[in-house]
């Protein structure tokens, strides 16, 4: 079971190695974002303080949404995608290993960066710190529930606008708790509570969407 | 032993055919024939099983594939008109990669075996989008020189390939009808592959 997750992270690790250039316009398009806020404002740390959470998560909503379409749209176009519905392993195991990987080499480098892009801000250690836990823990219900709209938009003209309507509204809890997290901690409340619901968000959506998505994606591949 | 009754194929608004049955045993062939458009991709997609047929049943060793999908899939290998090959890899790993995902096991030494027989040797280690459209077609055929699974279902596998490569691929694939195999395919050249019964069917 594990082998199949493992064979299909690495492949996918290795090509995205190759074509790095996608990776790194994900990441400059998040750091550029939350940069123009600050210039845009002006240097007063109470409203950016308020403002930074939102800012980041949004903005961290968006390049998470960047490379989406791409998920499964190449697998599509070369015939892999076929080969891998056709591994005697079920589908939903092959597309939980997608879904790491493409965590990996979208939601992780946005958790590592977050915390220097804070210090615009203004924000304090602690909320640094929580503003980084929260973006490592909600980063993965993106991707995975990201992954059920690329693979129902698969093969669709203009499924990029559509993705977008059909993904963003599912990503508000994670919105809400990432930023309230960040926010409950800038206001001395401790984010220990919006942590745990972010927490149990990524997990539930690790464990059904995937299916979801094979679902989705044998209908693709009729 | 792969068995196909009254198969039904509707795309769209059209039926392209209906009541459709064969039975294929050890170490028999199926050339599936028929113009363009006539279902032939659509029928080894039924075969395959992503494509669910509007009415009827395919069997594998006698059970219906829709009840027994993991085991039927851990005894099929297909190739399909798509190479199933990623550009940026280099053909050695597009070979591994393809390998793992499939469940099989191959050695690396394997593997470079058989890309020599496919007349790439020393273009191992070159990304596949340097390669011509023929030597892609060919890491993509690769893949059967070390396939030990039973039932290939093949998709026009002899085109963009020169004529000493579709001699080749004859001698390959009649060498698993002689391991007891079964194989079904499209083509619309003629080509003659020696050993095993080899069984037509028309679509019109």
């Amino acid at each position: 079971m594990l082998k199949i997750v493992t064979a299909v992270i690495s492949r996918d690790l290795k090509l995205a190695m190759r074509r790095q250039a996608d990776i790194v316009s994900a990441l400059f398009f998040f750091i550029i974002v939350v940069s123009l806020f600050p210039l845009g404002i002006g240097p007063e740390p109470d409203l950016l303080r308020k403002l930074a959470p939102g800012v980041l998560w949004v903005a961290a909503l968006l390049a998470t949404m960047l490379s989406l379409p791409r998920l499964f749209a190449d697998d599509h176009r070369d015939g892999t995608l076929e080969q891998l519905a056709l591994s005697p392993y079920p589908l939903g195991l092959v597309v939980t290993g997608k879904v790491i990987a493409h965590w990996l080499v979208s939601g992780l480098p946005l958790a590592l960066i977050a915390p220097v892009l804070g210090i615009q801000f203004d924000l304090s250690v602690d909320a640094l710190l929580v503003l980084t836990g929260a973006i490592l823990l909600g980063t993965p219900a993106l991707s995975g529930i990201g992954a059920i709209g690329a693979a129902l938009t698969l093969g669709l003209r203009g499924g990029g606008v559509l993705l977008s309507l059909l993904v963003l509204p599912l990503y508000i809890p994670v919105l809400i708790f990432g930023a309230g997290a960040v926010d409950a901690t800038v206001a001395g409340l401790g984010g220990e509570g919006h942590l745990s619901l972010l927490a149990a968000l990524t997990f539930a959506s690790l464990g059904f969407a995937p299916w979801a998505t094979a679902a989705a994606l044998k209908i693709a591949l009729e | 032993m792969l068995e196909a009754d009254n198969l039904e194929c509707v795309r769209g608004e059209r039926r392209l055919f209906a009541g459709l049955g064969f039975r294929l045993e050890a170490g028999e062939l199926l050339y599936l024939q028929g113009k363009n458009g006539s279902g032939k991709t659509s029928l080894l997609r039924m075969l395959i099983g992503l494509l669910p047929p509007e009415s009827g049943e395919i069997r594998w060793q006698g059970e219906s594939i829709k009840t027994q999908a993991d085991e039927f899939r851990a005894n099929l290998c297909y190739l399909g008109h798509l190479n199933a090959i990623k550009e940026e890899l280099t053909p050695l790993e597009n070979l591994l990669a393809a390998a793992r995902m499939a469940d099989e096991i191959l050695s690396e030494d394997d593997a470079l075996d058989a890309l020599e027989q496919v007349g790439l040797a020393g273009r191992e280690d070159l990304a596949c989008r340097y390669l011509s459209q023929g030597q892609k077609r060919r890491v993509a055929l690769a893949r059967l020189v070390k396939e030990k699974r039973p039932l290939w279902i093949l998709d026009e596998p002899f085109v963009a390939l020169d004529v000493a490569a579709v001699d080749w691929l004859a001698g390959i694939i009649s060498g698993h009808l002689q391991r007891g195999g079964l194989a079904v395919m499209t083509t619309h050249q003629h080509v003659d592959i020696a050993a095993g019964a080899v069984r037509e069917l028309r679509l019109s």
